[in-house]
């Protein structure tokens, strides 16, 4: 069954309207709220004097990066805060009652019932050993709503309401079973399920392809037309662009900066916030620093746009790559199918798709970590698909990878130092010369020595990944695949890092084949473009012409569902041509 | 299949193992205590002056009290004194048993995970099939083939107990194996014998630590039951089983001849666990 | 370009298939009924294969007896080792087939397993199947039993104390940790010693009703309780950490709602895997415990026959053992498919 979305009222505003309607009362009130958590005998203060109100129809944001302290505000506003921690306001109402003085069956009444939530990844916030419908019964039987039957009939009218094709088979599948954006949907629907005046969201459409995410935003914009408040927590400034009237910007637990989605966006007065959207990279960042240079240090140049030679030669090849996988139930998926690619020396090629395109196969495949049922990759003009491991394994020196996740791919009971030091060349020299050869590759990924007897546990997530890319620099590499190597990280130390790979790039002369979700990363630093969707490449070309002038419908969609800042101005109405909202 | 998750740039929690690892004072007891059988493994007389098979048949069957620590047997020996003295058969039946048993597990599991393809999957269908007996009955059927001896029970325990141990090898070596590091080694362009050498067997081996030190416990216990079984050594060779089993006998009116004895057992039993744990947990934070 | 369509929902085409619209290849029934039969017939295959080699290893064990078989035989009824005449042998030979090349015996065997017949016994007179079969079902009901009370005592200790801060915990899990520990005789005669003796609460002497039956199976659940629940706890407090928890509690379920709800069926699947090997070492057990309380069972026999060296019962014992074994596993296979329907991929 088709589900239409309804266009909103015939006339939508085009200005944001910052002001409450006269007369509402707050939902919730916070004022000066402070949680810390003590462990052990040590306390740590997590949220420090955090206001808000959050009125009937309207949106709160809460924007910050990891450690902000905005997960657990959102926990605390339902009592979840967790063991060892301490909550103090000066006022913490839920519709006028103080719920400091609730007790546990107050709250048992009042979560789900009047205050729903959602968290993100609906793959393991729904209990993958029941069907997605048991879930939303429970929300329903917690509360005594009806009997069986009736629950049963309002579970499937739940799902539809929320956008789920074929509700009743559904609603008898496991969260496995179900797409990234229809497990979503379902979990919101368990939280709607009792029709809550205030919906909680912690990121909600983090784990979510890009054409999912902006089908959930839509969804939780209808349900705050309806009159619910959202109370909505998110890392990305682009996704509450579209929902939010109110944002705060959080920072080590403190608000940082505050007022409407119209004013942090477009002028942002602190500091943070304006590096934190500078920090974006998308269109307008190509071939610039995300991250300014420190103050007093001018001298450091800002990298031209990259001079390319008139004909680079190629320096990675694939023909026609195809590779199938068993999947459970007996079929074989065909996870890659006749993609083709050419990578050329001192340029970066970047493949961007949703989950499941088959970018990741398609980088194994190029790193020879799988071999391809058919099809050919080519490295520095000599075969490397198809010849045996024994010989290709002098060559792998020319090719090396940088993962999503750099912790699982050191060694665990190895410290930095020995990491980058198995990462050398044998016979490069006595000790002496390998010592300074690891202090080099520190030095060139910008950190200092103090790191080399460290575990890469005691690190933070960009300092191992700089770690990972000194190690993928010890070889010496012609070609380095980044297969999602920014993805995990908080936007100001993505942003370091990318700015990081700009200078390695310009001053080794290294080719990157950079595999990412994210088009506004790709975007940012890919010379060409492939765009992959299940298997395949869907679109080929520079990045303008990709992104600007998209040329299949699957390309266009993607590209119009990308959230933007400037959404904050012009809440979408039916038109979403690219282009048009600038 | 999930694109990204929340960033994050905090280290993993790694409370939970500390608190399985016990409070420190479990670790000074268990030191306390592996003191105490070493001496009385090596020294026994410091413990135990007197002679363990002297008679005082008008004091048999006595209980524990002043005069004799923990009671008498049958024959009036004094069991506190039986005991310590039998603390070194004991443990070289335990220890002789977790050999045996540990290099099986090691051959057996190591070939079945890293052997040529229809030698590896032949070795695991035979560990599957010892597995399928329980150790208990694996043993019994040495006995019976072997004949009763020290060096049968140890090898009837240590072949018994080894299929299960032989399974956990080969779950660590191919877990390894197909772990990311690996291949980013692979991806380094290293050897297969250097990243077996390296990574593989190192980090496989090192969670068996702890698994070597459970098991002499374990050894012990399943030795005893045999001698409970009256299917053990006959004395001097064990001591502790030959009390095990004389003690049937007496289950009701002399019931600290098996209780006392077992007891000890258990406690070494736990001793072992506690130190394997704490040595795992030890090995685990240097890495930090 | 509104946003009405998405590549979910193709707007306006009826479903071709309900579970194909969501981009995901699920197979259509037929097929993946096909795949399910192969992997049961893969799992039933293989099971035949360890009980081939169970009686494999039983023959092999047979036939390794040092010595003269036939002279073994004799004396092993005798009770003492005297020389005998060739005709006496011959006899003895023609009785239990020795006098044919390996092979054949060996056929001879399996063939016999087929047809239920394990050997007969070198000291008794009669066939390994006849003795074990009077013994064998006190054991089982033994062995049931305590892997019943070992399941209700672990849930119920692991469902209260597990994830209840780290002193609770660490708390928890020693008392795994000991109880785990406990030898069967041992545990067997303490119960025995205060339960039956001094409080006379249950008999001393198993009389072959329930009430006898208590303190065996108490003895062998207790230690199985502490090592199906150090599995379980872990699992148990790893699950209390998802967010699908998280989850449930939003939607407003108490903590107590939410263990038994959701978190048990997750940590019970350890459990159940365990749960196979588990009643092999129950069986074990019960030997020694069968022996402690003087009950019926194999295990007085199992205990005999290993004193006179008489292997057929020995290794009757063994291959009736293992084929529980594999029947168990079968079984176990089955139930963690129905608490865990998320299949894999071979």
């Amino acid at each position: 069954m088709t589900r239409t979305e309804a266009a909103p009222a015939a006339t939508t505003p085009t200005l944001l309207d910052p002001t409450p309607a006269a007369g509402d009362v707050p939902r919730f009130r916070v004022d000066g709220l402070g949680v810390g958590f003590t462990r052990g005998g040590t306390h740590r203060q997590v949220v420090e004097d955090l206001s808000f109100d959050l009125f009937p129809g309207r949106c709160v944001a809460i924007v910050g990066e990891s450690g902000s302290g905005k997960s657990v505000t959102a926990r605390t506003l339902v009592g979840l805060t967790g063991a060892g921690s301490t909550v103090t306001a000066r006022t913490l109402q839920f519709q006028g009652r103080d719920v400091r003085r609730f007790g546990a069956r107050e709250w048992r009444r009042t979560r789900g019932a009047k205050i729903g939530f959602v968290l993100q990844d609906a793959l393991v916030s729904l209990d993958p050993l029941r069907p997605v419908g048991a879930e939303i019964d429970e929300a329903l039987r917690l509360h005594g709503w009806g009997s069986r039957r009736s629950r049963a009939r309002k579970v499937v009218e739940l799902l539809d309401s929320v956008g789920v094709p074929s509700p009743a088979l559904r609603a008898a599948q496991r969260s496995g079973e179900l797409s990234g954006g229809l497990r979503q949907r379902a979990l919101i629907a368990s939280a709607l399920a009792l029709d809550p005046d205030v919906v909680i969201a912690d990121e909600p459409t983090t784990a979510l392809d890009v054409t999912v995410q902006a089908q959930v935003l839509d969804l939780l914009a209808r349900t705050k037309e309806r009159g619910v408040s959202i109370l909505l927590i998110s890392h990305d400034l682009s996704v509450v662009a579209r929902l939010a009237d109110e944002i705060l910007v959080m920072r080590g637990g403190r608000v940082v900066e505050r007022g409407t989605a119209q004013q942090v966006l477009t002028d942002p007065q602190h500091d943070y916030t304006k590096a934190l959207i500078a920090a974006v990279p998308g269109e307008h960042t190509r071939g610039t620093r995300l991250v300014p240079p420190p103050a007093g240090n001018e001298a450091a140049p800002v990298p031209a746009p990259r001079a390319h030679p008139a004909a680079p030669d190629a320096v990675l090849e694939a023909r026609g790559l195809v590779k199938r996988f068993p999947v459970a139930g007996g079929l074989r998926r065909t996870a890659v199918d006749d993609v083709s690619l050419t990578l050329h020396r001192g340029r970066t090629l970047g493949i961007v798709g949703e989950s499941g395109s088959g970018k990741s196969t398609t980088a194994r495949l190029v790193l020879a970590l799988t071999a391809p049922d058919a099809g050919d990759v080519t490295l520095l003009g000599e075969a490397w698909s198809t010849v045996p491991e024994p010989r290709r394994r002098t060559r792998r020196r020319s090719i090396a990878v940088v993962q999503q996740d750099p912790l699982s791919s050191f060694d665990p009971r190895w410290d930095v130092e020995r990491i980058l030091l198995d990462s050398l060349p044998a016979g490069h020299g006595d000790r002496a010369a390998r010592g300074r050869r690891v202090r080099d590759l520190l030095a060139q990924v910008g950190l200092g020595e103090e790191v080399l007897p460290r575990s890469p546990l005691r690190l933070s997530g960009g300092q191992r990944q700089r770690v990972a890319i000194a190690r993928a620099l010890g070889a010496e590499p012609t070609v380095l695949v980044l297969d999602e190597a920014v993805s995990a990280l908080d936007v100001s130390v993505q942003a370091q890092v990318l700015d990081l790979l700009a200078d390695l790039q310009e001053r080794l002369g290294l080719s990157y084949l950079f595999i990412s979700h994210d088009l506004g990363v790709i975007h940012h630093v890919s010379d060409e473009v492939l765009v992959m969707k299940d298997g395949r490449v869907v679109e080929r070309g520079s990045a303008d012409d990709v992104f600007l002038r998209p040329r299949e419908a699957y390309t266009q969609e993607l590209v119009g569902s990308l959230p933007r800042l400037a959404d904050a101005t012009h809440r979408p109405t039916t038109d979403r041509t690219p282009g048009a909202t600038r | 299949m999930t694109t990204t998750t929340a960033p994050t740039t905090t280290a993993p929690a790694l409370a939970r193992r500390r608190v399985l690892a016990g409070r420190p004072w479990t670790l000074y007891l268990a030191l306390l205590l592996t003191a105490w059988f070493a001496v009385s493994a090596l020294w026994p007389h410091l413990l135990a002056p007197d002679d363990p098979l002297a008679l005082h048949l008008d004091s048999a069957l006595a209980p524990p009290g002043v005069h004799h620590l923990l009671g008498t047997d049958e024959a009036g020996r004094d069991l506190y004194s039986r005991i310590v003295h039998g603390t070194a058969p004991a443990l070289a039946i335990g220890v002789g048993a977790s050999l045996v048993s540990l290099a099986l597990a090691l051959v057996l599991g190591g070939l079945a995970a890293l052997a040529v393809r229809p030698v590896a999957a032949a070795v695991d269908r035979v560990v599957e099939v010892l597995f399928s007996f329980p150790s208990l009955l694996l043993a019994l059927l040495l006995v019976a083939l072997l004949g009763q001896s020290a060096l049968t029970e140890a090898v009837a325990v240590g072949v018994g107990t080894a299929p299960g141990y032989a399974r956990m090898v080969r779950g660590q070596i191919l877990a390894t194996r197909g772990s990311p590091y690996v291949e980013a080694a692979v991806t380094l362009g290293h050897s297969r014998r250097r990243i077996l050498r390296r990574h593989v067997l190192p980090n496989a081996v090192r969670p068996l630590v702890a698994v070597f030190a459970l098991s002499v416990g374990q050894s012990i216990v399943w030795a005893s039951s045999l001698s409970f079984l009256g299917l053990g050594v006959a004395p001097p060779s064990s001591e502790w089983g030959a009390l095990l089993d004389a003690g049937r006998l007496y289950l009701t009116h002399a019931w600290w001849l098996t209780i006392v004895p077992g007891l000890v057992i258990i406690v070494l039993a736990l001793t072992a666990t506690t130190l394997g744990t704490h040595l795992q947990a030890s090995l685990e934070r240097n890495d930090r | 370009m509104t946003l009405t369509s998405s590549a979910e929902n193709p707007p306006g085409a009826a479903a071709p298939h309900p579970a194909l619209d969501a981009g995901l290849e699920i197979a259509p029934p037929s097929r993946r009924a096909g795949w399910i039969a192969r992997r049961v017939a893969g799992r039933v295959a293989g099971a035949v294969v360890v009980l081939w080699g169970a009686a494999t290893v039983a023959f092999l064990a047979q036939v390794a007896l040092p010595g003269d078989r036939a002279t073994i035989i004799f004396n092993t009824r005798a009770g003492q080792p005297i020389e005998r005449t060739a005709q006496e042998l011959a006899a003895v030979n023609a009785q239990y087939g020795l006098q044919h090349p390996v092979l054949v015996q060996y056929l001879d065997y399996l063939r016999g397993l087929l047809h239920g017949d394990l050997g007969r016994s070198y000291q008794q007179y009669r066939p390994v199947a006849g003795i074990l079969g009077e013994q064998v079902g006190s054991t089982v009901v033994l062995t049931l039993s305590a892997i019943a009370l070992a399941w209700v005592v672990m849930v119920v200790w692991v469902t209260l104390t597990a994830g209840r801060g780290p002193r609770a915990s660490a708390f928890g899990t020693a008392v795994d940790t000991v109880t785990a520990a406990l030898p069967h005789y041992w545990l067997g005669i303490l119960l025995l010693l205060v339960l039956a003796q001094r409080l006379r609460w249950f008999p001393v002497i198993s009389d072959g009703g329930p009430a006898g039956l208590v303190l065996p199976a108490l003895t062998l659940a207790v230690p199985l309780a502490g090592f199906m629940g150090q599995a379980t706890r872990t699992e148990f407090e790893r699950a209390l950490e998802q967010p699908f928890v998280v989850s449930a509690r939003t939607r407003g379920s108490s903590d107590l709602g939410v263990r038994l709800r959701h978190v048990l069926r997750h940590s019970a699947l350890p459990a159940v895997t365990l749960s196979g090997w588990a009643l092999g070492a129950t069986i074990s057990g019960a030997v020694v415990v069968e022996s402690v309380f003087t009950r019926r069972g194999i295990g007085s026999v199992l205990v005999t026959a290993v004193n006179s060296q008489d292997l057929p019962i020995v290794t009757g014992v063994v291959v009736l053992v293992a084929a529980l074994y594999v029947v168990a596993n079968l079984v176990v296979d089955l139930v963690h498919h129905l608490l865990d329907p998320r299949l894999e991929a071979s």
